[in-house]
């Protein structure tokens, strides 16, 4: 069976959905934090995959850029929990709520 | 050289003086009381002007140039060219403006000799050159009213020069709101003026002006005349004048005696062909001008500070000239503003003298003391100063003279001709020119009369301050005698440039403004007065100006201050009138003042209590009473902002998509 575009964009949606849905209903901050790479990655799976069927390197470029912008907000994200626990210990979001009127 | 260059280095010489001082005063303090430079630079900058003025004067051959330096402003139809005309008129004014002002700045630098804001008095001073150097140059109407506005706040800021007496500024703040009225009138104008021709330059304006229609042109006028009669202080705007009297002595000679007060004649002579277009406003300027000579020279009389009489007496002068415009003989008017301003000016650095002498007197006074006080601009108070300053004595006594229209001197010359000229209209068949003439011969007699009382009272007779014996003023340092003398030699002969028509065509003045190529227009009378009735009318002037002064003299010398007294009962009624100034600034109090003020407390002040703040209370409350409940948004919670972020990207995919 041969594997189509289709194929790769289904895997990529899929794991967006979870990514989404895990953002939302994950107390955890990191965790969050991974569902969002999930979710960056998932899209890098699509511009791969659309790359690879249009025959056009710009595609794979734009990963480049994604995973460096994933690296820099996955390290800006890490350090603000880690200021978090230090100063409430603990990383669940409900719980850290100072924006709340 | 090229005149374009010129003119453009006689504008902005004494800009950059006003820059200098003002820069030198403000950044570097401690040269603030370099006196000698500050008064070198600032008169450099207004004597190098006249230098070059002089050169083009001498070199005009009777063509108007006009110097477009840059397009100020471009909007829609409208384009305004920082444009100066060069012709008759503009360089006769910018001698006058130079000249005379020249000679004050070097009376100032002895004058203000010590004074704390040396350095900015020049700087004011030097900008009110600039700003009245726009005035007479521009070749549109508004380069014009940046001047006329320019002179105006120049005389705000020099009226208020000594801000810490309250008094001041309040003359400074009356002086400017008087203005206002005028120059709201002006702008009026303007903008008619705009709308029926689309252009503001002169060309155009005296090219298409007399084409409009007749209420237009009325419009126009009436309007123009009303900015002129704030600016030049006519009947109903001139109270400002006297009061801005609380201003320095060289500011009175410069500003409101010489050359800002005759702006408004300058408008009107370089507008005559359109105002010679409407007759019915004419009368109108002719009969204001003549009852003002006649008011402000009845108040005159009965005046005991020195200033205030000279403050009078050029409101009146002024009526003299406006008598003149309305007559449709613009280039008597222009030169009565020019011998006024060799004379008025005089008078004035003369009783700037005087004051400054009593000064001392008051200083000595208080120095032994004796713990008088003494007010150094009352004449009560003064008396026998000719043994102590003969200079000015004698400067004061050849102006006054002049004034009063002593045959041969300068005043002599300008009055007469205004009076036959108005008699001349009168003869031609307007009833308004016998009506005038009779006025002007009136207030011609009262001049002779206040101002040898003016001389008596301060020169002659015995010295009236306290310890007189023992205390003695005296007389002033060249730098202000100098002027003094200057300034009294042209009022004696600056009359003989306007020698009066029965001597034949040697009337320079008239030829030079009025001639072929020149700018002024002025009415054509269809009945000449004969040779010998116009002897007849230079022999009334002169007996009536002689009987003046010898009947002045007489009584003030024989019986001093004492005989106001006897004014008082002779008119009784009449001379309270006088004594009041016809009561008018009481009457501005009640018509205008007090029920602004009183409908601001009652009516403006519940308005802006209940309405202005309400509103902005509404707002407030508004605002709190929506964030009151919408604040219930904010969970703090990320999973409700990133619900609300995934429910927007899907919305806006849904839009895109379909």
């Amino acid at each position: 069976m041969e594997i189509t575009l289709n194929w790769y964009l289904t895997l990529s949606a899929l794991l967006f959905t979870m990514g989404v849905l895990g953002f939302l209903f994950r107390r955890n901050a990191i965790i969050m934090l991974m569902c969002v790479e999930l979710m960056l990655n998932s899209v890098n799976i699509t511009l791969v995959a659309f790359s690879q069927y249009l025959g056009d390197v710009s595609g794979q470029i734009l990963v480049f850029f994604v995973m460096s912008v994933a690296a820099a907000e996955a390290a800006v994200g890490l350090a603000l929990i880690i200021a978090i626990f230090r100063d409430k210990l603990t990383v669940d979001v409900t719980k850290i709520n100072l924006f709340k009127y | 050289m090229q005149p374009d260059f010129l003119i453009k280095l006689v504008i902005l010489l004494p800009l950059l003086g006003a820059a200098f001082n003002g820069l030198v005063g403000l950044f570097a303090p401690a040269h603030r009381k370099n006196e000698g430079l500050i008064g070198i630079v600032a008169t450099l900058m207004v004597a190098i002007p006249f230098v070059i003025t002089a050169y083009l004067f001498a070199g005009f051959h009777g063509e108007a140039i006009v110097v477009d330096a840059f397009t100020w402003m471009k909007a829609g139809d409208l384009t305004v060219n920082f444009a100066y005309r060069i012709d008759q008129l503009s360089l006769l004014m910018t001698l006058i403006v130079t000249g005379v002002g020249g000679l004050i700045h070097l009376y100032s630098t002895g004058y203000m000799h010590g004074d704390d804001g040396y350095w900015r008095f020049f700087a004011y001073l030097n900008l009110f050159i600039f700003m009245m150097l726009n005035l007479v140059l521009g070749n549109n109407l508004v380069v014009l009213f940046l001047g006329w506005e320019g002179v105006g706040l120049c005389s705000y800021l020099l009226i208020g020069f000594w801000y810490k007496d309250l008094k001041n500024s309040a003359a400074a703040n009356k002086a400017f709101i008087m203005n206002r009225i005028g120059d709201f009138a002006f702008l009026m104008a303007m903008f008619i003026l705009f709308r029926e021709l689309g252009s503001l330059d002169f060309d155009a304006v005296l090219a298409g002006g007399p084409g409009m229609d007749q209420s237009w042109i009325n419009w126009t006028v009436f309007l123009l005349f009303i900015g002129a009669t704030g600016k030049s202080a006519q009947i109903p705007l001139f109270t400002w004048l006297p009061d801005a009297m609380a201003g320095p002595t060289p500011v009175s000679a410069l500003i409101h005696a010489a050359t800002m007060v005759t702006s408004g004649l300058y408008l009107l002579a370089r507008l005559s062909p359109l105002v010679l277009s409407a007759p019915s406003i004419m009368a109108v300027i002719t009969v204001v001008g003549a009852l003002t000579a006649i008011v402000a020279a009845t108040i005159a009389i009965t005046q005991n500070d020195i200033k205030k009489v000279l403050a009078y007496s050029t409101v009146s002068q002024l009526g003299y000239m406006f008598l003149a415009t309305g007559v449709g003989a613009f280039y008597v008017a222009i030169f009565h503003v020019m011998t006024h301003a060799f004379f008025k000016a005089c008078l004035f650095l003369g009783s700037g003298s005087v004051i400054h002498s009593m000064h001392h007197v008051e200083h000595e006074l208080a120095h032994d003391g004796h713990g008088h006080a003494l007010d150094p601009q009352d004449m009560r108070t003064m008396g026998g100063l000719k043994k102590y300053m003969p200079a000015t004595r004698m400067t004061f006594l050849i102006s006054t003279l002049a004034i009063a229209g002593i045959p041969l001197l300068s005043g002599f010359f300008s009055k007469d001709e205004i009076l036959f000229k108005a008699f001349e209209f009168g003869y031609d068949g307007h009833l308004v020119g016998w009506f005038v003439y009779g006025v002007g011969i009136i207030t011609a007699f009262l001049t002779a009369i206040y101002m040898t009382r003016a001389y008596v009272l301060t020169f002659e007779g015995e010295s009236r301050w306290p310890h007189a014996d023992s205390i003695h003023p005296h007389e002033s340092p060249w730098t202000m005698t100098v002027p003094l003398w200057i300034l009294a030699g042209l009022a004696a002969v600056g009359g003989y440039l306007g020698l009066p028509a029965v001597l034949g065509e040697v009337n320079w003045i008239h030829h030079w403004l009025a001639g072929e190529t020149g700018p002024v227009a002025e009415f054509a009378a269809h009945t000449h007065v004969s040779h010998g009735m116009e002897w007849f009318l230079i022999a009334v002037g002169s007996l009536v100006a002689i009987s003046g002064v010898a009947l002045g003299w007489k009584w003030y010398t024989s019986e001093g201050i004492g005989f106001d007294e006897k004014l008082s009962v002779r008119f009784g009624g009449l001379y309270k009138l006088w004594k009041g100034k016809y009561f008018l600034d009481e009457a501005y109090d009640k018509a205008v003042v007090r029920p602004l003020i009183g409908s601001a407390h009652h009516a403006f002040a519940p308005f802006d209590k209940y309405v202005i703040d309400g509103l902005v209370n509404a707002v407030g409350f508004f605002t709190r009473g929506s964030s009151f409940v919408l604040r219930y948004m904010q969970t703090g919670l990320v999973h409700s902002y990133a619900v609300a972020i995934v429910f927007g990207v899907v919305l806006i995919i849904y839009l895109m998509l379909f």
